[in-house]
């Protein structure tokens, strides 16, 4: 009989921490298996924030150096400019990315560097508790937000891909979701075209997940799935936003 | 021997290049040296001044506090400094620009036109090589040849025209006092 | 071997790249910008040199951290408020057992406080500095020649021990300009197991801090400490000027220990029976030459450009074997030896 689904082998083989329902350990598995699909493993250095993806390195089966909270585009520059032929790629959620870390982001998204970021956006802080993040949506209850974000005491929701867009270093950023067997399918290819195209040299590339926290939202999986399509992806609408196109050298 | 020197001016008077040039010149004697230039803020105001340290052994502190030798490039600069000379130390006054004398009986002043006698020679911003020309000849920290031989190296690629009329200007400075 | 004329800033970064210092980060503060401009030149002339202007202090230290984990001899450098920024990548960096030579031309403070030569961070810079327990190597250099020295040997202690290591100037030792001749570096001996450069056919690695079983995390600690128990037994460092047969023992480092040898040397020609021990290593600190000293001389003074911080290292190794008292000049202020020799003679006569 033929095989037609398996753990990708860059995946260990360790049950996952996280919550079910969560999206993390869908995109973990995206990963992999763009890594797998393009022979990378040996050659891949990922970087795992603070938060829920910390423990990231129990499942990644190949090298990971750990960055402090919200330096992670900073620690990928480093690797990266030490080790140019080397797939670097940065793992990092909607508060380390666009709150205590948005000046790494946005400059190492500014210089152009050849990494890639996978940006966990569940308009939340999942391993703290549940608190307000830099994407909860207006209206939406966390627990640093009890009554609702309220645009006049919280600020609004950040498109952080909409910004980084306009950055002439980047090279490649879309917005995708795990919310469904299309979505995921379509994750999956974002994940490995933005690989594809840091291996042609082509810059910053980012991957904006949409990623169900049903735990701090408060919902059942199911809930959580619909709650992405009929709620957040309203404020954070999922496709392209930015593509250079492949193998479109970045400018020295 | 241990004898500390500060330059003083306008910015664009050179007064960073007289210190370094002497520091440069000091250490090809074989001597010990520190320079010490003012820096930040503190020289965002126009005006410049460094310390140059100059001693047979190890120097100690690179802060003049009571400077040997104070070269005074404008007015400002003789009243920043005149009461902080040692007793028995000299001024050199750039004369054609300072106005005012030192308030010190117990001190040597050196008045050398610098700027009058850069402009005669044609090229104002010598001014510094100039009085360079007049402290080397006063001090004898180190000798003109060495001084020369520093500048030169210090000057570098630059055109040999350059290197003449700093050559001259030293001579100029030099046979200005006795 | 070439004498030339160089200022510390532009000393630190010759000896940084000639030590094989491939990748500086750095952020623009006075008064060590002119390490920073040096290494965006030269570094990018360097075989392989990476030189990154970085968004801030942070990102500078975190990028060291990366290019340091990726193999590269890594280095950034700051002054006080910009070190107070890196405190995060120097605990992480301790924590993952990652070299890195941090140099620090410490300015008054606190807060911005000026642009002046001071030394009012010698605990944040010999306590670790940063969270959790750890301790920096931290080199104290107080002419512009030992400081080309220091900034070579930082490199291999960084190496040989897998932590940072601290170069701590002030912003004079930073300006100034002294006679340097450049060292011949030692081959870099650093073991290529532990560099992450992509895992190949073989085994994955990773390096982390984390460690959320409080166990595992308390062996950590205790290893750590372990590694640092070698470091306080094998680098200390210290220089003693003069103290034979001195009545009084001057405690100072940096460039305090210079103007402390021009109130010595005066002193001295005045008949009054002084010295000085210098410690060049501030972490691990000479303990050890302190008590020595103290079986025969019973009289120490801490001379700082602070309100009195390492006083209190001097006061444990002495513990209570002689009598210690403190001279300090904080905020930017140069004192002149003629000043500290009257405070000497004070505390000489006592």
């Amino acid at each position: 009989m033929k095989k037609v689904f398996a753990r990708p082998t860059s995946l260990k083989d360790t049950p996952f921490h996280y919550c079910a329902g969560c999206g993390h350990s869908i995109t973990h598995r995206l990963i992999c298996d763009a890594v797998d699909q393009l022979g990378i493993r040996g050659i891949t250095i990922g970087v795992p924030p603070a938060g829920c993806a910390v423990l990231a390195y129990n499942y990644f089966d190949f090298d990971m150096l750990e960055a402090p909270h919200g330096r992670g585009c900073a620690v990928a520059t480093g690797i990266k400019r030490t080790l140019p032929d080397r797939v670097v790629f940065s793992y990092q959620g909607d508060g380390d990315l666009a709150a205590i870390g948005t000046a790494e982001t946005f400059h190492a998204a500014n210089r152009g560097e050849n990494i890639t970021v996978i940006f966990i956006n569940n308009a939340v802080y999942g391993m703290t508790g549940g608190q307000m993040a830099p994407t909860t949506l207006l209206g939406m209850t966390s627990t640093t937000s009890p009554p609702g974000r309220s645009a006049p005491l919280d600020g609004h929701p950040i498109r952080m891909s909409e910004i980084l867009a306009r950055l002439d270093g980047t090279a490649y950023i879309e917005r995708c979701a795990v919310n469904s067997p299309q979505n995921i399918l379509r994750a999956g290819r974002a994940i490995r075209k933005a690989f594809q195209y840091q291996m042609d040299g082509a810059g910053f590339t980012l991957i904006e997940v949409l990623s169900q926290c049903p735990t701090n939202w408060k919902m059942t999986a199911a809930e959580s799935c619909r709650w992405v399509d009929e709620v957040m992806a309203k404020t954070f609408p999922v496709g392209v936003i930015k593509d250079i196109g492949k193998g479109e050298k970045h400018a020295d | 021997m241990q004898i500390k020197t500060v330059f003083a001016g306008f910015g664009g008077q050179g007064v960073l290049m007289m210190g370094y040039s002497l520091a440069h010149a000091a250490m090809n004697e074989g001597l010990h040296v520190t320079y010490l230039p003012s820096y930040g803020a503190e020289v965002r105001g126009g005006t410049a001044n460094c310390t140059v340290a100059v001693s047979d052994e190890e120097i100690a502190s690179p802060v003049a506090s009571q400077p040997d030798f104070i070269v005074a490039m404008n007015g400002p600069s003789l009243m920043a400094f005149q009461t902080r000379i040692a007793p028995g130390g000299a001024f050199f006054l750039n004369s054609s620009i300072v106005e005012g004398r030192p308030n010190r009986a117990d001190v040597t002043v050196f008045e050398i036109p610098a700027a009058g006698i850069a402009s005669e020679l044609g090229s104002p911003r010598v001014q510094n090589v100039v009085m360079m020309g007049a402290y080397v000849k006063a001090t004898r920290l180190v000798s003109a040849d060495t001084y020369l031989k520093s500048l030169k190296s210090i000057l570098g690629g630059r055109k040999k025209a350059a290197m003449d009329v700093n050559r001259k200007a030293f001579s100029a400075g030099y046979d200005s006092i006795d | 071997m070439d004498k030339i004329l160089i200022s510390g800033n532009w000393a630190c970064g010759e000896a940084a790249i000639r030590a094989g210092c491939r990748f500086y980060a750095g952020y623009p503060i006075t008064p060590q910008n002119e390490l920073t401009e040096y290494m965006a030149e030269h570094m990018r002339q360097a075989e392989n040199g990476t030189f990154i202007q970085a968004e801030s202090e942070i990102a500078a230290v975190n990028m060291v951290l990366g290019a340091s984990a990726a193999g590269a001899r890594a280095m950034t450098s700051s002054s006080s408020p910009g070190i107070s920024l890196k405190q995060e990548g120097i605990s992480a960096l301790a924590a993952d057992e990652l070299p890195a030579v941090i140099v620090n031309m410490m300015r008054g403070g606190p807060g911005l406080g000026n642009i002046l030569p001071s030394q009012g961070d010698y605990y944040q810079a010999t306590r670790g500095g940063g969270h959790g327990d750890y301790r920096t190597i931290v080199l104290a250099p107080a002419s512009v020649q030992e400081l080309a020295d220091l900034t070579m040997e930082a490199f291999d202690l960084a190496d040989a021990y897998r932590n940072p290591v601290m170069i701590l100037g002030d912003g004079m030792t930073g300006q100034m300009m002294e006679p340097v001749v450049f060292g011949k570096p030692r081959p870099r001996r650093y073991s290529e197991k532990y560099v992450l450069k992509g895992c190949g056919a073989g085994k994955s690695r990773f390096v982390r801090g984390l460690i959320l079983d409080a166990l595992r995390m308390e062996e950590h600690n205790w290893k750590l400490v372990r590694k640092y128990n070698v470091i306080a037994q094998k680098e200390v460092r210290f220089e003693t000027f003069r103290t034979d047969n001195a009545k009084l023992v001057i405690i100072a480092y940096g460039i305090a220990a210079r103007i402390a040898k021009g109130a010595i040397n005066r002193l001295r020609d005045s008949g009054y029976r002084v010295g000085l021990i210098r410690p060049i290593t501030l972490w691990p600190f000479p303990a050890q030459i302190l008590r020595d000293t103290a079986e025969r001389i019973g009289n120490f003074l801490v001379f700082e450009m602070s309100t009195g911080q390492m006083l209190d290292d001097v006061k444990l190794a002495l513990d209570g074997r002689a009598r210690v008292s403190f001279y300090g000049r904080p905020g930017g202020v140069v004192p002149t030896p003629a000043e500290l020799a009257k405070a000497i003679v004070q505390e000489y006569q006592r």
